[in-house]
Order: structure tokens, then C-alpha cells, then sequence
């Protein structure tokens, strides 16, 4: 559009490429009410800003405390620091269950998330890649699935995997966890925008078989996907509550979700495991806080991608 | 691109995307037909007693009419409608206002506030549901306190109070993805058609409400989507805030309900008929959001 018309001096009050922010006529009009209302709109961020953090940061002060502590001192004043006490009671109560369930958590997140984010590109790819009889059928069904509510298909679930055996193991948890529709739908977003068709037909003609253009060409243009995709994934399963709940009994096996609510629902006939949910919520929160900031790039373009379509 | 295959690569695409559909049936599709065939039979004694073992019965519609008829069931679709009302304007309005003001000129420190208000999203459910369970308990909370100082004397887990509480928690950990969504779409508005709205004298106000909100509609209508099929799904929260709360009964929600029905009374039929009727209603809502979203899109 901007190619076709005819160059000409800048009108006033338009600036030529400017992002709109310091055109000449804006900055005139910045006077007065408008500086008022700047300062009102940055003042109402700020009060949002401190209702989304205040939580995080009441949770960082109180794992501080031992549980007098808790009660007595005001919510936000740090008393005496008892954070590494909070830690190795936590660690280290009933012969180091919240390890395991940690450990449990990652390994259904960990692994659930990259099986989950190949088999997602390996689909997400071929949508784009190929041309089948009914494939855009197949792919609104894809998209039906995203909408499925996933606490109605727990309960069914259970009686099959109880049919087969698989009640009460880890690959109750893992495999439900392998499908991901909208991430499917991101692996096509992103194939049709990463991986040019050109490249692969290049490669077809040298010979490669598809699986092997797939695997050395088109996966390592997909890598942007592959992170946003297993983000994704990962916050999906550590933060999966219900279907742990529905399917496993033994406590051993329990994602550190699962172990933390059932602490925190004795908490009224055994208040001393007080510091130890507080603590231990803070430790489930800061692996996945800590990958939200360092990979702030992927989930924001997973975000953009999943918006604009 | 799209490639038409040879003879011997027609069966490249099945295998690429077996995998996945073969999950996708195993743990979508099937577990749907099986909640359809339970949902039409029910576990009976054998003898009446309840000696002996367990027989299955077609009953046909029963446990329908069961799930339809009982009060509790009713209840659970009443307190999700407080809640969806509540919660649905709140977190899309909200996170609307936030993005719409994150863009606009007057804001500083865009990267700062969509981190912080993205980062309770990385706090998992649950764990968001047990910390404002703590805010939320008289002893413990700053916020019950800083209420006290100003006058306020508010119970956060009493009868009037519950809904509001869930909601609190639930549009805590979301606002600040959905923020973000609407963040990015708005960057995706052409800048030429914000420039001719300065140019026609629109105001900051005005540009925001009648240039850029109709522009990123299909944001708002799948959000809204996804928001509403998340919120009759209600869980957590309640599950969470029972234990600090008489207000909230076991089967206080519609999935509460179901689960209690699975696995405190093991009528799986009862349970699977009330979960296909929830799915029913999440069904409708899409259907009527996405309705009402092309009627938009039209105006």
C-alpha cells in the first residue's frame, strides 16, 4: 500500500514513519490535562501492578516465617528469617515426600512435554506440509478438541485407564498429557510462517527421504515453535490439578500440586504444617516463574500467534 | 505450501500425523463415546441387601432425569452462573482496559507491567488458589487487616462472600495472559489507521474505544470463548477454599458434583450424564459466543 503512493512532503501533524508518539502535533497537545491524565493512566498500571504482585510477594516475606511468626507478626513485616528452617523441615518431612513429589512434577511436566511438543510439530507440520482428502476436516476437528472441557473426559478416562491397569501409575498422568490440540494448531501457525516450501522441495530434490527433510530440515527451522510449543505444554501439565486427583491414590506418585492441596486441607487439624505449605508453594512457583521471565520472547509470540489468527 | 506425493509418499502424511491422532482418539474421542454408553446404565445390587456383587442396568434416560432433578445439581449450576457473571465481565473488561491502556501513548514502562501482570499466570492454579486462601483467613491476611484500618469489615470466606473470593483468585492468575493477548493483537493495528484517527481529531479515548477495540474482535471473542468454558468448569478454587469455608458444600460446583457422584458414591452413570450435560452447556455457551462474535464482526 505505502509503495504505491506517491511520495510527498510530510504533511504537518503526520510523522513520516514515526510510531505516532512524537509527532509534532501530539507532543503540543501533551500539555495541561493531557499530562494530568498521563499521570493518572501510569498511577492506575502501578495499583494493578501491585495487585498482581502483592500475592508473590506476601508468599516470598511469609516463607520466612516459622509458624508463630505467621500469626503474630503483620503480613508484610519480615520477622525472625527462618526460610532455610522452612526449607529443610519441608525437605525433609515424611522422610523427603516433597522431594519426590517435586521430582514427580518434573518428570510429568519434563517428559510429558516433550513427547507432547514432537508429536504436536510432527502433526502441526504435516497440516502444512501435505495435502490429504478431508484434511481440513481433520484439522476442525483438532480445533473442536481444544474447546473439549477437560474435566468431563477425567472421569471416563479413569474407568478406561482402570480397565487396562494403568490407575494409579505414572503413565496415567503422562499419557492424557501427550495431546495438545492448540498445540497442533500452533506447530501449523508457525510451520507456515518458518518453514518456507521452497527449502524443503530443494531437499526433496537431493533425495531425502520426508522423515529425514523433516528431521534436518524443517525441525531445526522449527525451534522457535518447538520452545513456545513446550512452554505450553510444560505450564499445561504442572499445573494439571484434576486429573492427578482423578487417577492416582499413592501419595508417592503425586505431582507437587496434588501433595501441596492435600497438606493444605489438614491444615485445620494440623496447623504446624503451616510454614511447610507456604514454603513449599513458593518452591512449586519459582521453577516456572523464573522460565516465564528468561523466556519471555516464546510466549509472547505463542500469545501473538494464538491472537491474530 | 502444500505438496502433492508420489504413489509410494502417500502414506508420509498418516504417519506424521498418527501419533497424534491416535492419542487424540484414545484420550478425547473415546473417553466421550464411553461417558455417552455409561451414561445410559446404572450399578445395581444383585440382591437388595447389597450382599454380593454389582449388576449393570440399561435405565435409558434415568440418570438424565436424575441429574436434572436434583436440587444440588441445580445449586451447582446457580453458583457457576453468579460466578461466570461475575468473573467473565471482570476478566475480559479488565484485561481489555489493561491492554488498551498498556498501548496507548500515555503509558511508560510497557515492558515492566506486562511482566507483572503476566507473572501470577505462572503460578500454577491450585497453588494461586491455596495463597489467597491465606489472604484470604483473619489472622494471617495483610489484606483482612489493611481492610480493618480503612473500616471495612469483610469475610472473604462467609456465604455472601465465596463467589467473589473464587473470582478474585481465578481473574488474578488469568488477567495478565489474557492482557497479553489483547496486548499483542493490538499490535498487529495497522499505524496508518491510527494516524488518520489523530488526524480526524480523535481523541486517546475515542481512538481506543471506536478504532482499536473493533480491530481486534476475533481476540475478544475467543477469549471470551475460552474464558466461559473455563469458568462452568470450576474447580480448584472451591476445592481449595472448602476447607476454610462452611459456606462451600462438597458438591458446590457442577464438576464437584460429578466428582463427588464418581467417587464418593460411585454412580459413575449419574456422573457421566451430569458431565455430558455440563458439556452440553459449554457446547451452547460456544455456540452462542460465537454467534454473537460474528454478529459483531458484521456490525
Amino acid at each position: 500500500m505505502a509503495a504505491t503512493a506517491p511520495p510527498r512532503p510530510p504533511a504537518p501533524g503526520r510523522s513520516p514513519g514515526g510510531a505516532g508518539t512524537a509527532g509534532p502535533s501530539r507532543r503540543a497537545r501533551t500539555s495541561g490535562p493531557a499530562r494530568s491524565s498521563k499521570a493518572a493512566v501510569n498511577t492506575l498500571l502501578a495499583v494493578v501492578a501491585v495487585y498482581t504482585l502483592m500475592p508473590l510477594s506476601w508468599l516470598l516475606v511469609n516463607a520466612t516465617k516459622n509458624n508463630g511468626d505467621l500469626f503474630a507478626s503483620p503480613g508484610f513485616e519480615p520477622a525472625e528469617f527462618n526460610l532455610l528452617t522452612n526449607l529443610t523441615g519441608l525437605f525433609t518431612y515424611q522422610d523427603g515426600m516433597f522431594g519426590r513429589w517435586l521430582a514427580n512434577s518434573l518428570l510429568y511436566s519434563v517428559v510429558g512435554a516433550l513427547a507432547s511438543t514432537f508429536v504436536s510439530l510432527l502433526a502441526g507440520y504435516a497440516f502444512h506440509t501435505y495435502d490429504w482428502w478431508g484434511k481440513e476436516k481433520l484439522y476442525g476437528l483438532v480445533l473442536l478438541g481444544i474447546l473439549v472441557p477437560h474435566t468431563v473426559i477425567s472421569l471416563p478416562m479413569y474407568l478406561m485407564a482402570s480397565e487396562v491397569g494403568l490407575v494409579n501409575s505414572y503413565w496415567s498422568v503422562l499419557i492424557p498429557g501427550l495431546v495438545n490440540p492448540f498445540g497442533v494448531y500452533l506447530a501449523r501457525v508457525f510451520s507456515e510462517s518458518y518453514v518456507p516450501g521452497e527449502t524443503l522441495e530443494a531437499a526433496r530434490i537431493d533425495g531425502a527421504s520426508e522423515l529425514r527433510t523433516f528431521r534436518s530440515v524443517a525441525l531445526p527451522m522449527l525451534s522457535p515453535a518447538f520452545v513456545t510449543v513446550f512452554l505450553f505444554s510444560f505450564t499445561g501439565s504442572w499445573n494439571n490439578f484434576f486429573l492427578p486427583l482423578v487417577m492416582l491414590n499413592d501419595s508417592t506418585l503425586y505431582p507437587v500440586g496434588l501433595g501441596l492441596f492435600n497438606w493444605n486441607a489438614t491444615l485445620p487439624q494440623e496447623p504446624q504444617l503451616y510454614s511447610f505449605v507456604i514454603t513449599g508453594s513458593l518452591v512449586s512457583v519459582v521453577p516456572l516463574a523464573v522460565a516465564f521471565v528468561a523466556l519471555q520472547r516464546y510466549w509472547r509470540s505463542g500469545l501473538t500467534s494464538g491472537a491474530v489468527k | 505450501m502444500n505438496t502433492r506425493l508420489g504413489r509410494g509418499q502417500r502414506t508420509t502424511p498418516v504417519l506424521f500425523v498418527a501419533p497424534f491422532f491416535i492419542l487424540f482418539i484414545a484420550t478425547l474421542v473415546a473417553p466421550i463415546g464411553y461417558s455417552l454408553w455409561m451414561s445410559l446404565f446404572r450399578e445395581q445390587a444383585t440382591s437388595g441387601l447389597g450382599f454380593g456383587g454389582t449388576e449393570t442396568v440399561f435405565v435409558g434416560a434415568d440418570n438424565y432425569l436424575r441429574a436434572l432433578g436434583d436440587a444440588s445439581f441445580h445449586r451447582g449450576f446457580l453458583h457457576i452462573a453468579l460466578y461466570c457473571l461475575i468473573y467473565i465481565p471482570v476478566m475480559v473488561g479488565g484485561a481489555l482496559a489493561l491492554a488498551l491502556l498498556v498501548d496507548s501513548a500515555m503509558a511508560r514502562a510497557k515492558k515492566f507491567f506486562q511482566l507483572a501482570y503476566f507473572l501470577p499466570h505462572a503460578v500454577p492454579g491450585l497453588i494461586a488458589a491455596i495463597i489467597w486462601g491465606f489472604l484470604y483467613t483473619p489472622g494471617l491476611s495483610p489484606v483482612i487487616d489493611l481492610l480493618r484500618t480503612v473500616g471495612v469489615e469483610w469475610d472473604f470466606l462467609g456465604p455472601d462472600g465465596v463467589v467473589l473470593s473464587m473470582a478474585n483468585a481465578a481473574a488474578w492468575q488469568w488477567i495478565g495472559y489474557n492482557m497479553v493477548i489483547f496486548y499483542a493483537a493490538l499490535q498487529a493495528v495497522p499505524k496508518e489507521t491510527l494516524e488518520a484517527a489523530t488526524v480526524d481529531g480523535a481523541g486517546q479515548l475515542r481512538t481506543a474505544l471506536a478504532v482499536k477495540l473493533p480491530m481486534i474482535r476475533s481476540s475478544v471473542v475467543l477469549t471470551m470463548l475460552f474464558t466461559a468454558v473455563g469458568a462452568i468448569q470450576l474447580f480448584n478454587e472451591p476445592e481449595v477454599l472448602r476447607s476454610r469455608s462452611s459456606a462451600i458444600s462438597q458438591d458446590w460446583s457442577p464438576v464437584m458434583y460429578i466428582y463427588q457422584a464418581a467417587f464418593t458414591e460411585h454412580d459413575y452413570g449419574l456422573a457421566a450424564a451430569a458431565s455430558l450435560l455440563l458439556a452440553l452447556l459449554g457446547a451452547a455457551l460456544s455456540f452462542v459466543i460465537t454467534k454473537l462474535g460474528t454478529r459483531w464482526k458484521e456490525v
